[in-house]
């Protein structure tokens, strides 16, 4: 199907050829690869890839095709798709179209047909680059050229891009029969709709399975745009801000490290997860760094230290809580911890009614293990208190 | 958490023989937990009746018994090792259900022996149908709708309810053995009868059928903290309908989606808890409708099992190891991935490969047997490839099978197309071929759709498939590059490029590696390239570049020997691993090549470097053109590196050992007639025969009886003895069928002569006699199925030193250089070679076990150019002269074939070996028989009906019968004979006489005992009828006098004291093994 060149360039000069699909234009970005074995539209539709081109290590991509369900936004994000292969002829009982369509509805220019296990080893040594994903075959020194001259990645403010433009309401719980929890587990906190808790999300580009878990665990959820002020959430009297995952660098949007400094000072639960970890980390006064290549992929183990238990954690972060960094709050308690490599992957607080992970607890895709964490969320938001943990 | 410190010795139980269902995976996991163990600082009791393992080696446990699987005997060892701990977990379904017996009479308990790494509970809820069913239900997960019988009238109920197709699993058996599916009535109330029988609780789950859903498996592991993860998800490509150990299988799950993928995920995680597993690693099934998603639970394996092997393999997680382990008390954060070396054991590998297992089957070796695919496992091995996308996984994986397939062909490469309703026929019933077909199909017009109709084969991989079969049209076109490079991405063989395009492999080879174009090679790296990886596990892969860069050492490379078959199996794995550990002790770095994924040899840890790669030519040397090792040993897999000799040898790869030429001589007939000449040893008259008319010639001239086979022979496959021309022309027909090439060989068949085995060593400048076997069943009986006895118990000592100086003089002229296995047969006085094979053969760890000298070991050393004296060896010295007997006894497959006749010939039929021993040859024999899982009778009634050439050596036996208290039953013939000699008989009716009849006594539990040797072949003789009816019922049956002769010393001796048992380490004090 592919059957028109396609060339990847890197800004260190690397350049691969390949075959073009999905949107016919070029893409930019900073390339960085997933390791996910499943869940490619997730991915896709994940805001948290705006800004980059996503390269899939699993070699076989486009198998189930996509779905209307597995949509975790309103739209695919990611700047381009690098795969070794993409399938023309999808087989699930739940596909509607292949992802190559799915690609050019979207606007996101793919390259298939590289060797993306050298790409891969390229950016874990070397680290994160930037990339140009460009049609035809274009000479290496002009193709590497463009991928130098490709606009930045670090320092913008990628939050605002993705972003609900407007606040809207979200009901809809986890899907019945499917994943995560058994319906068991989410007995609605406070008994009954009547009394739901109330959550304001602040959207710096959140996956619908978020929400959806919000619900399941009984919240009523309000999600509000980026730029909205602590003042307007606290206007609306909720039990508990959710601060969501979103794309790009934690240091070019200061605002929202503002809004999150007050909402902290309100006592009002938060729970963050990704970018609301790192903004989190901001406003207790930590530093954000970038890793080498990051953490991508449903395999990442990560240790609860409270329970000391391992969960094997879905992940999609460049940056990361710098550890020593929390050198005026003394009452910051790093809770999670990174196995492969001992990066800081959450946080809690002794005083505030607030907790984050670096991870994504909604998975979407990745494994469950740690649905947990929005129920105690919610018991935070029925005690108003600190987690009392060890 | 750390280890544990209140326990200090562990017993491991092993799997016991290789049989279907249960093969050389549980001696890979089994070896990782000894040594996990033993690494760890615990003492390790294993008992494992398999010689032919690593397990069993007195390196991999402080006590090893070599004793028969039996709770009976497990018990005597807990009495006399008192171990704190029993690991049941690792040794298949075989130790499981040990350890069950041993808990339930109460014998754990009477020695303070706590189970580790699952429990009795866990084990029950597991194993026993109800109970699971139940425990699913609990946690609102789905189980096919079902019920369980006890009997016959409880099964006809519970079928009524479920309606047709109803599946049915017998309980405690092995790889499904009495399981099946019935599509009706009469159909049903056969095989619940069988599988009522076959069920040694007399239990059977009727299941609602999901004939057709698609399969999955995820393999579980959990600590004592309860951390779960899944190490790797398996989709079979052959839908639900067939026995997981006969599908092909591919990981990870190509055709799922995140969110099916984890309600799998969670589903197991679930199951794993509910079950109560405590720590270690689990097998789940799963059954998808493809149609609505619907998710079924299937069944659980709470044991490391033939997946958990795979699955290793797959992703580089070490199964087997990490359980025992988490055993012992460590959480999974606690333990490292071996591979990467840096980062946790707590994670999930991510694959950026594609990995496909295809069974390897062998109906060949019994035409009587149904050769339709269902839920009771018949494939004998397995191979796995590995690919950068399912295709040239899948296409790799079939060459490796070594089939005479050279990828993805017609069903009938070089026969008649088949017709349509042929094929339709083929897809719709599955069976071993059927994926060729699915070629067939596609040539002969059927869409996708259709194909996916009649096999419910999923569409993904069809479509992929398609992709190969529609670009052979490109290919055919003309290889540019471009093409080229594409049909290597696509899994294109060399050889299937050349009969595409009418080249011969070597030329296409020539014209790839002109054009620049040679495989990379890629590492299994657990973690698809996020992290840096040390372990250098690789397979090749058409991609633009590779890692692990070769050393600069010095390196020996060996070849091993594919996947298992009957006649090639775990005994040959043994030599290769062997010859990795003593080169490696010797600094040399080893490089291992094979592609059977339950082996030892393909562990990361037995060699330096391991490359999965198929066995063929073309993988091969581009793996040597890679590494430039110093060495290449060919003769420790069996004839599958044999064969690359002379292609290696002829590119100047540097192969050690005995020459190829030597090779060439010992299996090219004229040449190796010509060299016994020279030497003046005698060999039985033969000839070779290229018509059917030279056949005649041959074997009026040499006189019948007349064994015939086809040269380059393979476990004896498509040998026969025929006694008179009608025999031989039907026979040649058939043979010259298998092996077209090849011209067929004549010998004369030496009735009633003793067989002995004979397996010697030689650095090239002395040689030594490792072992010499003496047969209990006579010539003509396939070595290999026939029983045999360390040190020989009836040979005179000239015939022994006849044996010894002509296996010496042969060894030096062939100028061997490792191993030698010859066969001789005794006879009259005289000793005649039968068959000389310059390799490493069958026996030699029986040889090693018994002696107390890893032979292999010795003899790659040898090759590597260490003389046997510079070894610490006497090349004078008998060192199989022991005051001990070893016995060694063939275990067969019959059960697993309705329909197959058990009776023993030249063709080899058993799968695998167990070995008895004991300064007593009678208990020695006992033993074997009750590791073989035979009864054991030493009391009760014995039926003789022998052929009128046994009937005097027949009394002799029967007398003996009687007089140990046996009640001897025969029919009119033999009874007359036996009641003229004085022997009280019982006269029983044949079974076309009138009722009740001997089938009659049998099938009501009433004969103990039966020698029958055989008056005619065939599914219509009375013979065949009583034979069947004895494995039904599980009745020890003798086919021949000899053994006969043998199980009745062997009655007398248990008669006269319980069987005593003694660890391997006390047997051979003062040898270094």
């Amino acid at each position: 199907m592919a059957s028109e060149f396609a060339t990847l360039a890197l800004e260190d000069g690397a350049v691969f050829y390949g075959r073009a699909f999905g949107a016919p234009v070029d893409g930019y970005g900073e390339v960085c690869f997933n390791t996910s074995m499943t869940g490619y539209q997730e991915i896709l539709t994940d805001p948290s890839y705006a800004g980059q081109m996503i390269c899939m290590t699993a070699p076989q991509i486009g198998n189930t095709g996509v779905n209307a369900l597995d949509m975790e936004s309103r739209r695919a994000w990611a700047g381009g798709f690098i795969v070794r292969e993409i399938c023309p002829s999808p087989s699930n009982f739940r596909s509607t179209a292949s992802l190559d369509s799915f690609l050019k509805k979207w606007g996101v220019p793919g390259i298939a047909g590289i060797d993306t296990r050298a790409l891969t080893k390229r950016l874990r040594d070397f680290g994160a680059k930037r990339g140009v994903l460009l049609r035809g075959k274009v000479a290496h020194d002009l193709a590497a050229k463009r991928a130098r001259s490709s606009p930045a990645y670090v320092g913008v403010d990628w939050i605002s891009k993705v972003s609900t433009p407007k606040a809207y309401t979200w009901d809809k719980p986890l899907e019945s029969g499917v994943p995560g929890v058994k319906p068991s587990e989410f007995k609605p906190a406070n008994g009954g709709n009547s009394a739901r808790l109330k959550v304001v999300t602040l959207d710096c580009g959140v996956k619908y399975n978020s929400l959806r878990n919000l619900v399941s665990h009984g919240a009523k959820v309000t999600v509000v745009p980026a730029r909205t002020t602590a003042a307007e959430i606290l206007a609306a009297k909720p039990d508990g801000v959710f601060i969501s995952n979103g794309p790009g660098d934690p240091n070019a949007v200061p605002y929202l490290v503002e809004t999150v400094r007050r909402l902290i000072a309100a006592k009002v639960p938060l729970f963050g997860i990704c970018m609301g970890h790192q903004m989190l980390t901001l406003a207790l006064g930590g530093r954000m760094a970038k890793l080498k290549f990051g953490h991508r992929g449903g395999n990442q183990p990560v240790r609860d230290e409270s329970t000391k238990k391992v969960e094997i954690t879905s992940q999609n972060h460049g940056f990361a809580t710098v550890k020593d960094s929390f050198t005026k709050d003394k009452d910051v308690v790093l809770s999670h911890w990174g196995l492969n490599d001992q990066v800081v992957e959450g946080l809690r607080h002794k005083r505030h009614a607030l907790f984050s992970v670096q991870y994504h607890p909604e998975a979407s895709p990745g494994p469950h293990d740690a649905n947990y964490l929005f129920g105690r969320f919610v018991r935070m938001m029925q005690t108003k208190k600190p987690l009392a943990l060890k | 958490m750390p280890k544990r410190h209140d326990i200090k010795k562990i017993m491991i139980i092993g799997a016991g023989p290789i049989i279907i269902g249960q093969a050389c995976e549980f001696d890979y996991s089994g070896t990782q937990a000894c040594k996990a163990l033993k690494e760890e600082g615990y003492q390790v009791v294993l008992v494992n009746s398999n010689p032919a393992t690593i397990m069993t080696d007195p390196d991999f446990a402080d006590r090893t018994y070599i004793e028969p699987v039996t709770w009976q005997v497990c018990e005597r060892i807990i009495a006399k090792e008192r171990p704190d701990a029993l690991l049941p977990t690792v040794g298949g379904q075989t130790a499981l259900n040990t350890a069950m017996e041993l808990a339930r009479r109460g014998i754990l308990k009477k020695y303070n022996v706590r189970m580790i790494g699952a429990n009795e509970s866990a084990i029950r809820k597991a194993e026993d149908r109800e109970l699971f069913k139940r425990a699913m239900i609990k946690i609102g997960l789905e189980v096919p709708r079902s019920g369980t019988a006890k009997t016959m009238k409880q099964a006809l109920a519970i079928a009524a309810k479920i309606g047709f197709p109803v599946i049915l699993r017998p309980a405690f058996t092995l790889g499904g053995t009495g399981g099946g599916i019935a599509y009706n009535m009469v159909e049903f109330k056969a095989k619940a009868a069988y599988a009522l029988q076959m069920s040694p609780v007399s239990q059977v789950l009727l299941e609602e059928s999901a004939l057709g859903w698609k399969e999955y498996e995820l393999e579980v592991m959990r600590d004592c903290k309860d951390n779960v993860v899944i190490v790797c998800s398996i989709e079979n490509f052959d839908a639900m309908g067939v026995h997981t150990g006969d599908s092909i299988t591919v990981a990870p799950a190509q055709t799922l989606t995140d969110r099916e993928y984890q309600l799998m995920r969670d589903a197991s995680l679930a199951i794993i808890r509910e079950i109560g597993v405590d720590t270690g690693g689990s097998n789940i099934q799963f059954g998808v409708n493809p149609k609505d998603g619907r998710l079924i639970v299937i069944e659980m394996n709470p044991r490391v099992s033939r997946s958990s092997a795979l699955a290793s393999k797959a992703t580089g997680f070490p199964i087997a190891k990490i359980a025992a382990k988490l055993a012992v008390g460590y959480t999974l954060d606690e333990l490292k991935n071996d591979i990467t070396k840096s980062t946790p054991a707590s994670f999930e590998p991510a694959l950026d490969y594609v990995v496909v297992k295809v069974p390897r089957f062998t109906f060949e070796k019994f035409p009587e047997a149904d050769a339709t695919l269902n839920t009771q496992m018949k494939s004998v091995g397995e191979a796995m490839a590995i690919g950068r996308n399912f295709q040239e996984a899948f296409q790799k994986a079939l060459r490796s099978l070594e089939t005479g397939r050279s990828g993805w062909e017609s069903a009938l490469p070089k026969g008649p197309k088949p017709s349509l309703s042929e094929i339709r026929a083929k897809l719709v019933t599955p069976n071993a071929e059927r994926a060729f077909y699915i070629k067939d199909a596609m040539q002969a017009g059927l869409s996708d759709a259709e194909i996916h109709r009649l096999t419910f084969v999923d569409p993904w991989f069809l479509a992929r498939l398609r992709e190969i079969l529609d670009f052979e049209k490109v290919i055919k076109r003309g290889l540019d590059r471009e093409t080229l490079k594409a049909a290597k991405k696509l899994g294109f063989s060399d050889r299937q490029l050349g009969l595409l395009t009418g080249m011969k492999e070597s030329e296409v080879r020539v014209k790839r590696v002109g054009l620049g174009l040679r495989p990379a090679f890629l590492q299994v790296d657990t973690c698809a390239g996020e992290f840096k990886a040390s372990t250098p596990y690789l397979y090749s892969s058409y991609e633009e570049s590779s890692d692990s860069p070769p050393t600069s050492k010095k390196k020996i490379m060996i070849l091993g020997g594919g996947p298992n078959r009957i006649g090639q199996g775990i005994e040959f794995d043994y030599c290769c691993v062997h010859a990795a550990f003593a080169l490696r002790e010797d600094g040399f770095e080893v490089i291992m090549v094979n592609c059977n994924p339950e082996t030892v040899s393909t562990d990361y840890d037995t060699s330096d470097r391991l490359y999965f790669e198929p066995l063929t030519y073309e993988d091969v040397s581009a793996i040597v053109d890679r590494e430039k090792p110093w060495g290449i040993i060919v003769q420790f897999g069996g004839q599958t590196p044999l064969k690359l000799a002379g292609p290696l040898h002829a590119a100047r790869a540097p192969i050690i050992g005995t020459s190829p030429d030597s090779i060439d001589i010992a299996e090219d007939r004229k040449r190796f007639g010509a060299l016994l000449e020279k030497l003046k040893i005698p060999s039985p008259a033969s000839g070779t025969a290229r018509s059917l008319g030279d056949a005649r010639r041959v074997a009026a001239g040499i006189g019948y009886p007349v064994m015939v086979r086809p040269s380059y022979v393979l476990g004896g496959r498509a040998m026969e003895v025929v006694h008179d021309q009608k025999q031989l022309d039907l026979f040649f027909a058939e043979a010259a069928r298998v092996s077209p090439d090849h011209p067929v060989l004549l010998d004369k068949y030496l009735e009633d002569a003793i067989e002995v085995d004979v397996d010697c060593v030689s650095d090239g400048r002395e040689g030594m006699v490792a072992g010499i076997m003496e047969h209990i069943e006579e010539a003509g009986i396939h070595s290999g199925d026939s029983a045999c006895v360390i040190p020989p118990y009836t040979l005179r000592e000239d015939q022994l030193e006849a044996i010894k100086s002509a296996t010496l003089r042969m060894a030096k002229e062939l100028k061997v250089v490792g191993l030698m296995n010859v066969q001789y047969a005794v006879k009259a006085e005289r000793v005649y070679v039968l068959e000389v094979n310059p390799r490493a053969s069958r026996t030699v760890p029986f040889v090693s076990k018994a002696t107390g000298i890893a032979w292999a070991k010795v003899a790659a050393r040898a090759m590597a150019g260490k003389s046997l004296r510079a070894q610490g060896l006497d090349p004078r010295k008998d060192y199989w002269r022991t005051r001990h007997f070893s016995v060694k006894e063939a275990v067969f497959p019959f059960n697993k074939f309705p329909g197959a006749d058990t009776v023993l010939g030249p063709e080899m039929k058993s799968t695998g070996e167990v070995m008895g021993i004991s300064r007593d040859l009678g208990i020695a024999f006992a033993k074997s028989q009750l590791g073989a899982n035979l009864k054991f009778p030493l009391k009760g009634r014995a039926f003789f009906s022998v052929k009128n050439k046994d009937k005097r050596q027949g009394i002799l036996v029967a007398k003996e019968l009687s007089r140990l208290g046996f009640k001897i039953i025969a029919t009119q013939g033999t009874a007359h004979a036996l009641q003229s000699r004085g022997i009280a008989v019982e006269t029983v009716q044949k079974v076309h006489q009138a009722r009740p009849n001997i089938l009659d006594e049998i099938h009501s539990g009433s004969v103990d005992l039966i020698i029958n040797t055989p008056a005619g072949k065939g599914a219509l003789s009375d013979d065949f009828q009583i034979r069947r009816a004895a494995l039904q019922h599980g009745i020890t049956c003798i086919t021949t006098l000899s053994a006969a002769a043998e199980t009745v010393n062997a009655i007398a001796s248990m008669k006269d004291r319980p069987i005593e048992v003694m660890a391997l380490q006390d047997y051979h004090k003062t040898r270094a093994l």
